[in-house]
């Protein structure tokens, strides 16, 4: 072995060391400061956490934007959905007077608010883009109440750190993290185009993440849980989607 | 493969040597006497600087390593690209499109989704989840890779020496010989291995500089968090479904460069020249595989 490649040897070794101690410094600040999504898995991990890590120093203060009302899309796409059941076709006969939102988990006051109660909150109107993983989308104008009225008005405790919600369809539940809980474009739609939330849009109460794609926007919402760690829900990924193998977060 | 062919068909137009642009003549011609030698003569020399000169990699090794590393994180993001594809093969202009709107085109092929209509009877398996994972980890390689490699290539003078052609070379008449010997296929000459030809300084320059970045840039412009940030980048390139649109067609090219190359690496001698970018060493051209 001559005196080059020895040198070389040394360099490379150097490097790949201090690679390693910087990857694992940065691996221990990210888990720190939250931004280790709860779906990193060994495969996948390192490229989620830098999309989640990067996005969320990124996103702190952005507006999801906003669209003209010229640019509302006439024909918009509802998507597939599973058939609801006698359940909900007796609810929907009822005019959605008996459908109930019950917000638990780390809160001051748990509730369980009726719609009529929810639409007559303070509401909030834009118009925004819903985009599916697939590639299409569409711009609606939602309206709704900021889902961060209805936890100040619980009490959201300070050691929260994610909302999980769930819908009438229970093998479609979701969370996210309270940077987008608190977000103010952040709603529990109950409008849509001015008029009430059609049922194959998520009527009568979808939660609306304008800075992410459209699986995140949950229809058919039923339950909040606030909590600190996702591991007591489902298999511990955070939501029913990296269950089916899909990210946990989606703002890409 | 062509390696079983003979060379004769080649030679008829290897006459012309292509130009070396300036300040590049002179250590090229000076590496090529030493590394002509046989490695085992190179080694016997013994000496400090002469270790030094024969040891001079055709490829330097941060080049290298960049670009396997972006070979593999290309070839996932294109498999899983075309899986993410096949979702919704129809593609929009603007800022929206879905299977009630109009098509900018379709691309007649069956989908993941029965929601898509494609004219076929059948949807494909789902593949979207772990593409998705795959593709946006490959974009994370693909991207501190190419800044790792283009910091490289500023610093070092890679850009200059190596990819930048010399005006001189840039006449039309130089170009229609560079386009020409392309067309023809003639296999480059010995000292040729040792430089980039001026059709192949442009094409990596279009390649690293503006397909790479385009390809990026409408990648991430289909974000709704980026989009948040830098709206602009979005209304930009027109709207969110043009930016998918443009990322395929990005996609393309690229693709098209991928094939091309790999077709004259394999006109150049594939396995002296694969060798070269994996070892640094560039061994005899006329070898046979």
């Amino acid at each position: 072995m001559n005196i080059i490649s020895r040198r070389k040897l040394m360099t490379t070794g150097l490097l790949a060391a201090a690679g390693a101690t910087g990857l694992g410094v940065a691996a221990k600040l990210a888990g720190r400061y939250g931004l280790i999504p709860p779906d990193a898995g060994v495969l996948y991990g390192a490229g989620e956490t830098l999309t989640y890590a990067a996005q969320r120093l990124l996103t702190r203060h952005s507006m999801a934007q906003e669209f003209s009302r010229s640019q509302i899309s006439k024909n918009p796409f509802a998507n597939g959905i599973d058939a609801l059941g006698p359940e909900f076709q007796r609810l929907q006969a009822g005019g959605f007077a008996e459908w109930r939102l019950a917000v638990d988990g780390m809160v001051a006051r748990p509730a369980l608010l009726p719609l009529a109660v929810i639409k007559s909150f303070p509401r909030s109107t834009q118009i925004t883009m819903i985009a599916c993983e697939e590639g299409w989308s569409y711009i609606a104008e939602w309206s709704g109440v900021p889902l961060a009225h209805v936890l100040n008005l619980v009490g959201a405790l300070p050691q929260a750190r994610y909302v999980v919600y769930r819908s009438f369809q229970p093998d479609w539940w979701e969370s996210i993290d309270m940077a987008d809980a608190l977000h103010p474009q952040t709603l529990l739609a109950t409008g849509m185009n001015g008029g009430e939330l059609p049922v194959p849009f998520g009527g009568p109460l979808r939660l609306r993440v304008p800075r992410q794609l459209g699986y995140k926007n949950v229809k058919y919402i039923t339950r909040l849980t606030l909590t600190d760690n996702l591991k007591g829900f489902g298999k511990g990924l955070g939501s029913s989607s990296p269950e089916g193998g899909y990210a946990w977060y989606a703002g890409i | 493969m062509y390696h079983d062919r003979g060379s004769e068909d080649f030679q008829g137009s290897s006459g012309h040597v292509f130009a070396i642009s300036g300040q590049t003549a002179e250590w090229h011609s000076n590496i090529i006497m030493h590394c002509q030698l046989p490695v085992q003569k190179r080694r016997a020399m013994g000496t400090l600087t002469q270790t030094t000169d024969a040891v001079r990699p055709r490829h330097p090794a941060l080049v290298r390593v960049t670009h396997w590393l972006t070979t593999l994180s290309f070839l996932a993001l294109l498999v899983t690209g075309v899986e993410i594809l096949i979702s919704h093969p129809r593609f929009y202009w603007g800022e929206t499109g879905n299977v009630n709107t109009p098509t900018l085109f379709k691309i007649p092929i069956p989908s993941s989704r029965g929601t898509v209509p494609t004219g076929y009877g059948y949807v494909l398996p789902d593949q979207n989840g772990w593409s998705r994972y795959l593709h946006f980890e490959a974009a994370w390689v693909a991207v501190l890779t190419g800044l790792l490699y283009v910091g490289f290539g500023f610093f070092q003078g890679h850009f200059r020496r190596n990819l930048l052609p010399a005006p001189s070379d840039l006449s039309p008449k130089q170009l229609a010989n560079g386009i020409g010997r392309r067309l023809r296929f003639t296999r480059p000459t010995e000292e040729e291995a040792w430089s980039y030809n001026l059709i192949q300084r442009l094409t990596y320059l279009l390649v690293i500089f503006v397909l790479f970045p385009l390809v990026i840039w409408t990648g991430l412009a289909m974000s709704p968090a980026i989009a948040s940030v830098f709206p602009a980048a979005v209304t930009i390139l027109g709207g969110r479904q043009s930016a998918r649109t443009l990322h395929l067609f990005v996609s393309i090219f690229l693709v098209l460069f991928l094939l091309v190359h790999v077709f004259m690496v394999c006109l150049a001698g594939f396995r002296n020249r694969v060798g070269a970018m994996i070892t640094g060493r560039l061994g005899q051209s006329r070898e046979r595989a």
